[in-house]
């Protein structure tokens, strides 16, 4: 076994650190800091007592200690990422964004990081985009996909005030990940936050509009293999009940349990963004030819 | 100025009861004869608000810009205004609705999540739109509660804010509560409001609950054509608002024509409180769940009644009209 990969997380709120607990199972990833801005984060504590190293610098320290981290983990905000990233690629580092930011191509770890291996930044686009476009992915590889459609229903709670502020943006990334990602010609996201106590769990819906005469059987066993795959970086990722056609047009419903590492169950929209981009950093650690930096 | 400003939403909220499929032609025939009768506020938008075109809420039969236009060129006094809930439509909707002409905008949120309007609320009133905070579902959240809400939407810069009982779940006296709380808390300046349902067969007792605690913004449909039930009949608010000496633009014989003349003449079907819609009052479902619930009772061969009172149990909010197929679909799986 090779030595693993050493990484760093900006960001100490609640996806840096749930990151932290899910980096520190990998076993191709090594997190060896987590830098903050705020010394008295709860996010800081737990990193110091994981034993990491830990910064209240922000990305000054990532930039003063380039053999502690190749990937740079961004769970900031949009702002932050966009002045950080051009210190962390002068860096010669790569940044595995998780915010909004968009500074390079937005990846989904089972359908289309092959083709972004070398980008200095990737984006993991929204948490509706990472449980949806695999769906929109699955469908498209049997039949055309005129158009594509998801309903994204997370609970209030796990909705932070980024994406309150900006849920206009979540909507537009997300039906252009449907697009360029998932492969229909045209996309819409829909997104309602639900404030039931005790909190839902994430659901998704996903419409595709396709042939009435598309073969049902290439496409329930084309969602059910994509299920497998986004689920084993997500083990919480479900399908609720059997995919349902009618006309010219196939409805998928998604659930995503959390696997409560830092957040809780039901916060799988956050979940399945720190699980993905960990994949997203293994797959990338294991594609790209070692460098220099990794001792 | 009138006492009330009624707000006839038959071309948004009565696009839930015509399966979205209102004509250029019927928009504008009904909008210039509401626009005679001296409604104040016509509202025209697909019945989820602008961008509500999908397979989850139902495709329109026109562009909702192409009825809007024709809502714009078809009245003289009264302003066109349009719905938007934040997480289906985006703010570049808004701009192009007022480019085509609506003065008037209504934000919506589920009466718990107003921290996700400011944004539109504030690019509203850049616009020049007359501009509404709009608080659906209203029965979920407590007068206290909602008061909160209201003020994130009033500190944004919303003009008047509504109590929404988008579900009909509403009683006189729980209207009255959260009318007073935010008459009481908000700036004086700033209006509130009050939308209507009939699933309980109080539409109309509680615009008028509403008014008494101090709403100067009132919204009906005519004919009740609007979703579940329907709305507060426009045309029984002019004739009540006048008997109880409220006064409003618009007259009560007009209106009384164009509900007779105009607008029952398009509906598919009349708005009666039946066991599903009634269900909907009763449980506090979303009042446009109703016709989707009926399609989907029949094509998974189970009752509509059954599908609400579970969309009930699970809190749903407005907007989740997916949760109806997954929840028929698990139904139609148990045996008889």
């Amino acid at each position: 076994m090779s030595e693993k990969v050493p990484c760093a997380i900006l960001g100490s709120g609640n996806i840096g650190t749930d990151l932290m607990y899910k980096l520190q199972r990998s076993e191709t990833l090594e997190p060896r800091a987590v830098i903050g801005i705020d010394p008295d984060s709860d996010g800081l504590k737990r990193a110091a007592a994981a034993g990491l190293d830990t910064s209240a610098e922000g990305v000054d320290w990532i930039v003063a200690h380039p053999e502690e981290c190749r990937f740079v983990f961004e769970a900031t905000s949009a702002g932050a990422h966009r002045a950080n990233a051009p210190k962390i690629e002068a860096a010669g580092l790569q940044s595995i964004d998780l915010t909004p930011a968009k500074m390079g191509p937005g990846v989904v770890p089972v359908v289309n990081l092959e083709q972004h291996i070398d980008a200095a930044d990737v984006n993991m686009i929204t948490c509706g985009g990472q449980a949806t476009i695999p769906m929109v992915a699955a469908v498209s590889q049997v039949t055309p996909v005129p158009y594509a459609e998801i309903v994204a229903t997370i609970a209030s709670l796990s909705a932070g005030p980024g994406t309150r502020e900006s849920i206009d943006a979540f909507t537009r990334t997300t039906a252009k990940g449907l697009e360029e990602i998932g492969g229909a010609e045209r996309g819409k996201a829909i997104i309602i936050l639900n404030p039931a106590d005790p909190p839902l769990m994430m659901r998704d819906t996903v419409f595709c509009q396709i042939s009435p005469d598309a073969d049902r059987d290439a496409i329930r066993a084309s969602i059910e293999a994509m299920r497998e795959k986004v689920a084993t970086y997500v083990p919480g990722y479900r399908l609720r009940g059997e995919p349902q056609f009618e006309d010219d047009r196939v409805a998928i419903f998604v659930e995503v349990e959390g696997a409560a590492d830092y957040l809780p169950a039901y916060a799988g929209n956050l979940d399945i963004m720190t699980a993905a981009a960990v994949a997203v950093g293994e797959a990338l650690a294991k594609l790209r030819a070692p460098s220099g930096a990794v001792a | 100025m009138p006492a009330v400003t009624l707000v006839d939403s038959t071309l948004r909220d009565g696009s839930h009861a015509k399966r979205h499929q209102l004509s250029v032609e019927q928009v504008s025939t009904v909008a210039a004869a509401l626009d005679r009768a001296g409604v104040d506020v016509i509202e025209v938008s697909h019945g989820d608000g602008l961008g509500g075109a999908s397979f989850n809420y139902g495709f329109a039969l026109t562009d909702e810009y192409e009825l809007i236009e024709a809502a714009v060129k078809a009245v003289e006094r009264a302003r066109i205004a349009v719905l938007l809930l934040p997480g289906i439509g985006v703010k570049e909707d808004l701009a192009r609705a007022r480019d085509l002409g609506a003065s008037v905008t209504r934000i919506a949120t589920h009466s718990t999540e107003a921290d996700v309007s400011p944004s539109h609320i504030a690019f509203a009133r850049e616009l020049g739109y007359k501009t509404c905070g709009f608080l659906m579902m209203a029965h979920m959240n407590s007068p206290e509660g909602l008061l909160e809400q209201a003020k994130i939407m009033e500190a944004a810069g919303a003009e008047t804010v509504y109590v929404t009982d988008s579900a009909g779940a509403l009683l006189p006296d729980t209207v009255k509560a959260r009318v007073e709380a935010l008459r009481g808390g908000l700036e004086p300046g700033t209006e509130v409001g009050f939308h209507g349902h009939e699933n309980l067969s109080l539409s109309i007792a509680n615009s008028v609950a509403a008014v008494e605690t101090g709403a100067t913004y009132i919204d009906g449909c005519t004919c009740g054509l609007g979703a579940g039930a329907g709305n507060a009949p426009t045309e029984v608010l002019t004739a009540v608002f006048e008997k109880l000496g409220i006064d409003v633009n618009a007259e009560t014989f007009p209106m009384l024509d164009v509900a007779e003349e105009v607008v029952r003449p398009i509906m598919d079907r009349p708005q009666v409180v039946d066991r599903a819609s009634l269900i909907l009052g009763y449980a506090g479902v979303y009042s446009s769940f109703l016709l989707h619930a009926e399609r989907a009772a029949e094509r998974f061969d189970v009752s509509t009644k059954d599908i609400l009172v579970e969309v009930g149990k699970r809190k749903a909010v407005g907007g989740q009209e997916d949760l109806i197929i997954e929840i028929a679909a698990e139904l139609g799986k148990v045996p008889a």
